[in-house]
């Protein structure tokens, strides 16, 4: 197991490498610079302004010194486009909001998806069955940026119970609007997988046999049924937890929470090279250890993976 | 509402028995309640709430570059000279100026109550700091051209590096004489020291701070206000500075700034209560104008949106042809787009100078005054004059930065050539920073415009088509245009000059003047003092109140 952990760390860390020099590539291949603008600067402006921020070395050099400020110095360099913070700063600001309300809408997602599918299949083509695919269908097609306007309208608008937006300092009234935005298509995500891992499991010989013995029904349920059932369960988590607590572009702008989403798309368009470049590390390191964190649960779900 | 609040008081002071004692007491209690000027019952509760479009790229004046930036350095920091409700010079830090007969010396007398936020006094010393701040090359700032078109002495060399900041003309004769010396004679220089960049910054406080300077806790600033909360991307708070000179003249205690990225968001906030100061979203003002008459607003802005014909090297050859160009100029029927598309009190661009504009009067262009059937039965002669038509079509590249609104006007505009003219354009939307590469390396035949003005007066638009301008794309050159516009720079009346380049535009058309734009928003009834009559929007948060409901 060690042995496996330590494999897995080493082939990340080249890995993360290859995502940086990628990006990095990518990024400066894009027609426009960071400070491309309607108004273009003087040239003597522009040369003043690409010195201060390295932009004016040869590209392989600046990836070099990019690279070695990351690795040695955890240094990610300022932002080209918010002038006054580093892209520590935005991190450090916008991933704590992130992560809040991504870790609850996960909470939500999992503790409403995972019963519900269970539910449903074991009263499979009853009135129960049909409403919780109902519900989840329905929550599925129903996308953020769809429910995020409508829950404004009805909430902020109509009954005036809940803030239209904002962070708040991360208190539940301006929680819960993101979060049942954000959630609702993972939990039915994970509400039909589950189902239909549940399904088939129910059907397989072993549960048969726990029947022929006799066991109690929540006994045959809780130790033998959900447990496997939940293996693709897992693996759809994974991607999940590294998206839902990298944060929501949507979820950020419609609801000012201020949260790293909006950053990394508008990072993009604004070709603030340090902020996109920051960001995609982060999501990227969160990719590799959250997959590896699944592959060691699955040891844990199923006795027949070893590692 | 006054006479609901006259009627409290009537009632009140009959409570208190004697009429006309009580009459005087409520008014004594009132007047600390009330505006001094205008007399209307203030409200208890003095804090403005507005939404921001996108985060403030920053709050440094030498290095802020975008509108809303520049909202907040307005109140934290002030300048030489203010500007009224109307855009009018008003002193600031400065309580008048002098000036050489040339106009290339000017004198500045600073105001000697005026203090930094730690109670430190702003003196002529400050500003020379700021301004040799802006233009260093060390401090990289992206509006260092301003110092340039300010024609400060030695600004060239001192911006290349060759010269060291010292040199820039620009000294305190004492703390409160501040003593600029320019290259040219420039008759509008006090309205250039309105602009955020050349606001005083606390060289104290920057060394101190490095880049941390502007943060909450480090921050020192001269004016109405100062910032108290700043959280990236979600808000930023400003309150009262109490060291500021005209602090017992502010009424707002307190604004807040929302950052809400989506217009329809915004919006549904704004009603909800939560702002004072909201958006309209695109094609939404009419609808909000009949539901709240008193609270959607509309008024010109001094912006044009536009179409570059690309007359350079690359360009097609038949847009070289004056005939072409007026032909698909004509064509267009600009009061579609305003009253049709846009709807939100937008008004028909036959010239590239708004009619708003200060010291310009919109010149009566032949084709202006033309009906719209008129203008298409002239558009289609010019093109077939130039030999465009049936046997000979004629297609060109129409490009455009993607927004759904570029792309309705678009369509229009190019069904318009359609089917007067038979022409055909190829619409091409793009991202809009490879739009900027793009446009700039003059690689389309036709691109979307739009452009506002750095300052009220017409140069700002009209010298977007000299020959040198960094901002003519479509590489638009005539020798007599560039006479004009530098003559313009010496003279004390400059109408006619600018009345002529206009002229010439109708005449050569290398841009189709489309529409000039309008300020739209939501604000609060109760909300006072906005300055609709400022064209630049250069508003200040302490020339603003809530009156009672």
């Amino acid at each position: 197991m060690l042995n496996y952990v330590i494999k897995r760390v080493g082939i990340a860390i080249p890995t993360m490498l290859i995502l940086i020099i990628l990006s990095f590539l990518l990024m400066h291949a894009a027609p426009g610079g960071p400070f491309t603008s309607d108004r273009p600067l003087p040239a003597q402006v522009l040369a003043n302004i690409e010195a201060k921020y390295g932009l004016d070395q040869p590209l392989w050099r600046q990836m070099i010194n990019y690279v070695w400020g990351v690795v040695t110095q955890f240094d990610f360099g300022p932002s080209f486009k918010y002038k006054d913070r580093t892209v520590n700063e935005i991190i450090a600001q916008g991933f704590p909001i992130t992560l809040k309300y991504g870790f609850l809408s996960f909470i939500f997602a999992i503790g409403v998806g995972i019963p519900l599918g269970a539910i449903a299949a074991i009263r499979q083509n009853t009135w129960i069955d049909y409403l919780a695919v109902g519900v989840s269908i329905g929550a599925q097609v129903l996308p953020n940026f769809v429910m995020a306007p409508l829950l404004v309208i009805v909430f902020t608008l109509w009954l005036g119970w809940l803030p239209g937006g904002g962070w708040g300092g991360g208190s539940w009234e301006y929680l819960i609007m993101p979060v049942i935005a954000l959630s609702t298509s993972y939990m039915a995500s994970i509400a039909r997988i589950t189902r239909s891992s549940m399904l088939e499991v129910l059907n397989t010989n072993y549960i048969r046999t726990a029947k022929a013995k006799g066991l109690p029904t929540k006994t045959i349920l809780l130790r033998h049924a959900l447990k496997p059932s939940l293996l693709p369960v897992i693996s759809y988590l994974g991607p999940a937890f590294v998206g839902l607590i990298t944060g929501s572009v949507v979820i950020d702008i419609y609801f000012s929470t201020g949260g790293m989403g909006y950053f990394f798309v508008n990072s993009a368009m604004n070709r603030d090279y340090s902020v996109m470049m920051g960001i995609t590390i982060l999501v990227g390191f969160l990719t590799i250890m959250f997959s590896l964190v699944i592959d060691l649960l699955y040891a844990w779900v199923d006795p027949k993976i070893r590692y | 509402m006054k006479k609901e609040l006259q009627m409290r008081y009537f009632a009140k002071s009959l409570a208190g028995g004697v009429l006309l004692a009580a009459t005087l007491a409520s008014t004594t209690v009132l007047a600390a309640g009330t505006h001094p000027t205008t007399g209307e019952a203030l409200a208890d509760d003095q804090t403005f709430t507005y939404s921001m479009l996108d985060e403030h790229s920053s709050i440094d004046p030498q290095i802020v570059e975008d509108v809303s930036g520049s909202e907040l350095v307005r109140d934290l920091f002030e300048g030489l000279m203010n500007q009224d409700a109307d855009g009018n010079l008003v002193p600031g830090v400065a309580t008048g100026f002098t000036t050489n007969e040339a106009k290339d010396v000017y004198t500045f007398t600073l105001r000697k109550d005026a203090r930094w936020s730690d109670g430190k006094r702003v003196t002529a010393g400050d500003f020379v700091y700021a301004w040799r701040r802006l233009a260093d090359p060390a401090t990289a700032s992206p509006y260092s051209w301003f110092a340039d078109i300010m024609s400060l002495e030695g600004v060239g060399d001192v911006m290349s590096g060759d010269a060291d900041p010292s040199t820039l003309g620009v000294s305190a004769i004492d703390n409160h004489t501040l003593e600029v010396r320019l290259t040219a004679s420039l008759p509008y220089f006090a309205l250039m020291t309105t602009h955020a960049s050349t606001f005083p910054s606390p060289q104290w406080a920057i060394e101190e701070h490095g880049d941390d300077w502007t943060k909450v806790g480090n921050i020192v600033s001269n004016g109405a206000y100062v910032l108290t909360e700043h959280i990236p991307n979600e808000r930023s708070v400003r309150e009262r500075n109490t060291a500021y000179w005209d602090n017992d003249a502010t009424i707002l205690d307190k604004v807040v700034a929302l950052i809400i990225n989506d217009e329809n968001t915004d919006l549904t906030r704004y009603l909800a209560g939560e702002l004072d100061k909201g958006t309209v979203p695109s094609g939404q003002y009419l609808r909000l104008k009949a539901e709240y008459p008193n609270q959607a607003t509309s008024f010109p802005r001094l912006c044009t949106y536009y179409y570059s014909f690309n007359v350079s090297e690359s360009g097609q050859e038949a847009l070289k042809d004056i005939r072409v160009r007026q032909a698909l100029s004509y064509a267009v029927d600009r009061s579609v787009i305003t009253d049709k598309i846009l709807q939100a009190g937008q008004t028909q661009a036959f010239t590239f100078t708004p009619g708003a504009t200060a010291g310009f009067d919109v010149p009566e262009v032949d084709f202006g005054v033309m009906t719209q059937a008129e203008r298409n039965a002239k558009a289609k002669e010019l093109l077939a004059d130039a030999g465009y038509g049936a046997d000979n079509p004629l297609s060109i590249d129409l490009l455009y930065n993607t927004s759904e609104s570029h792309k309705k006007i678009a369509i229009a505009i190019s069904q318009m050539w359609k089917e007067t003219l038979g022409v055909t354009a190829t619409l091409a939307n793009i991202e809009w920073k490879t739009f900027l590469q793009v446009r700039g390396k003059q690689d389309f035949d036709v691109a979307r415009g739009g452009w506002c003005g750095d300052y009220n007066e017409a140069s700002t638009f009209l010298d977007l088509l000299t020959t040198k301008s960094g901002y003519n794309d479509g590489k638009y050159s005539n020798a007599e245009v560039d006479a004009l516009m530098a003559e313009a720079k010496t003279l004390s009346d400059t109408k006619a000059n600018y009345t002529r380049v206009e002229e010439i535009l109708a005449t050569e058309m290398p841009v189709i003047p489309i529409y000039h734009y309008a300020g739209v928003f939501m604000l609060k009834e109760n909300l006072k003092g906005w300055p609709y009559g400022n064209v630049e929007q250069n508003w200040y948060s302490r020339n603003l109140y809530k009156i009672a409901d």
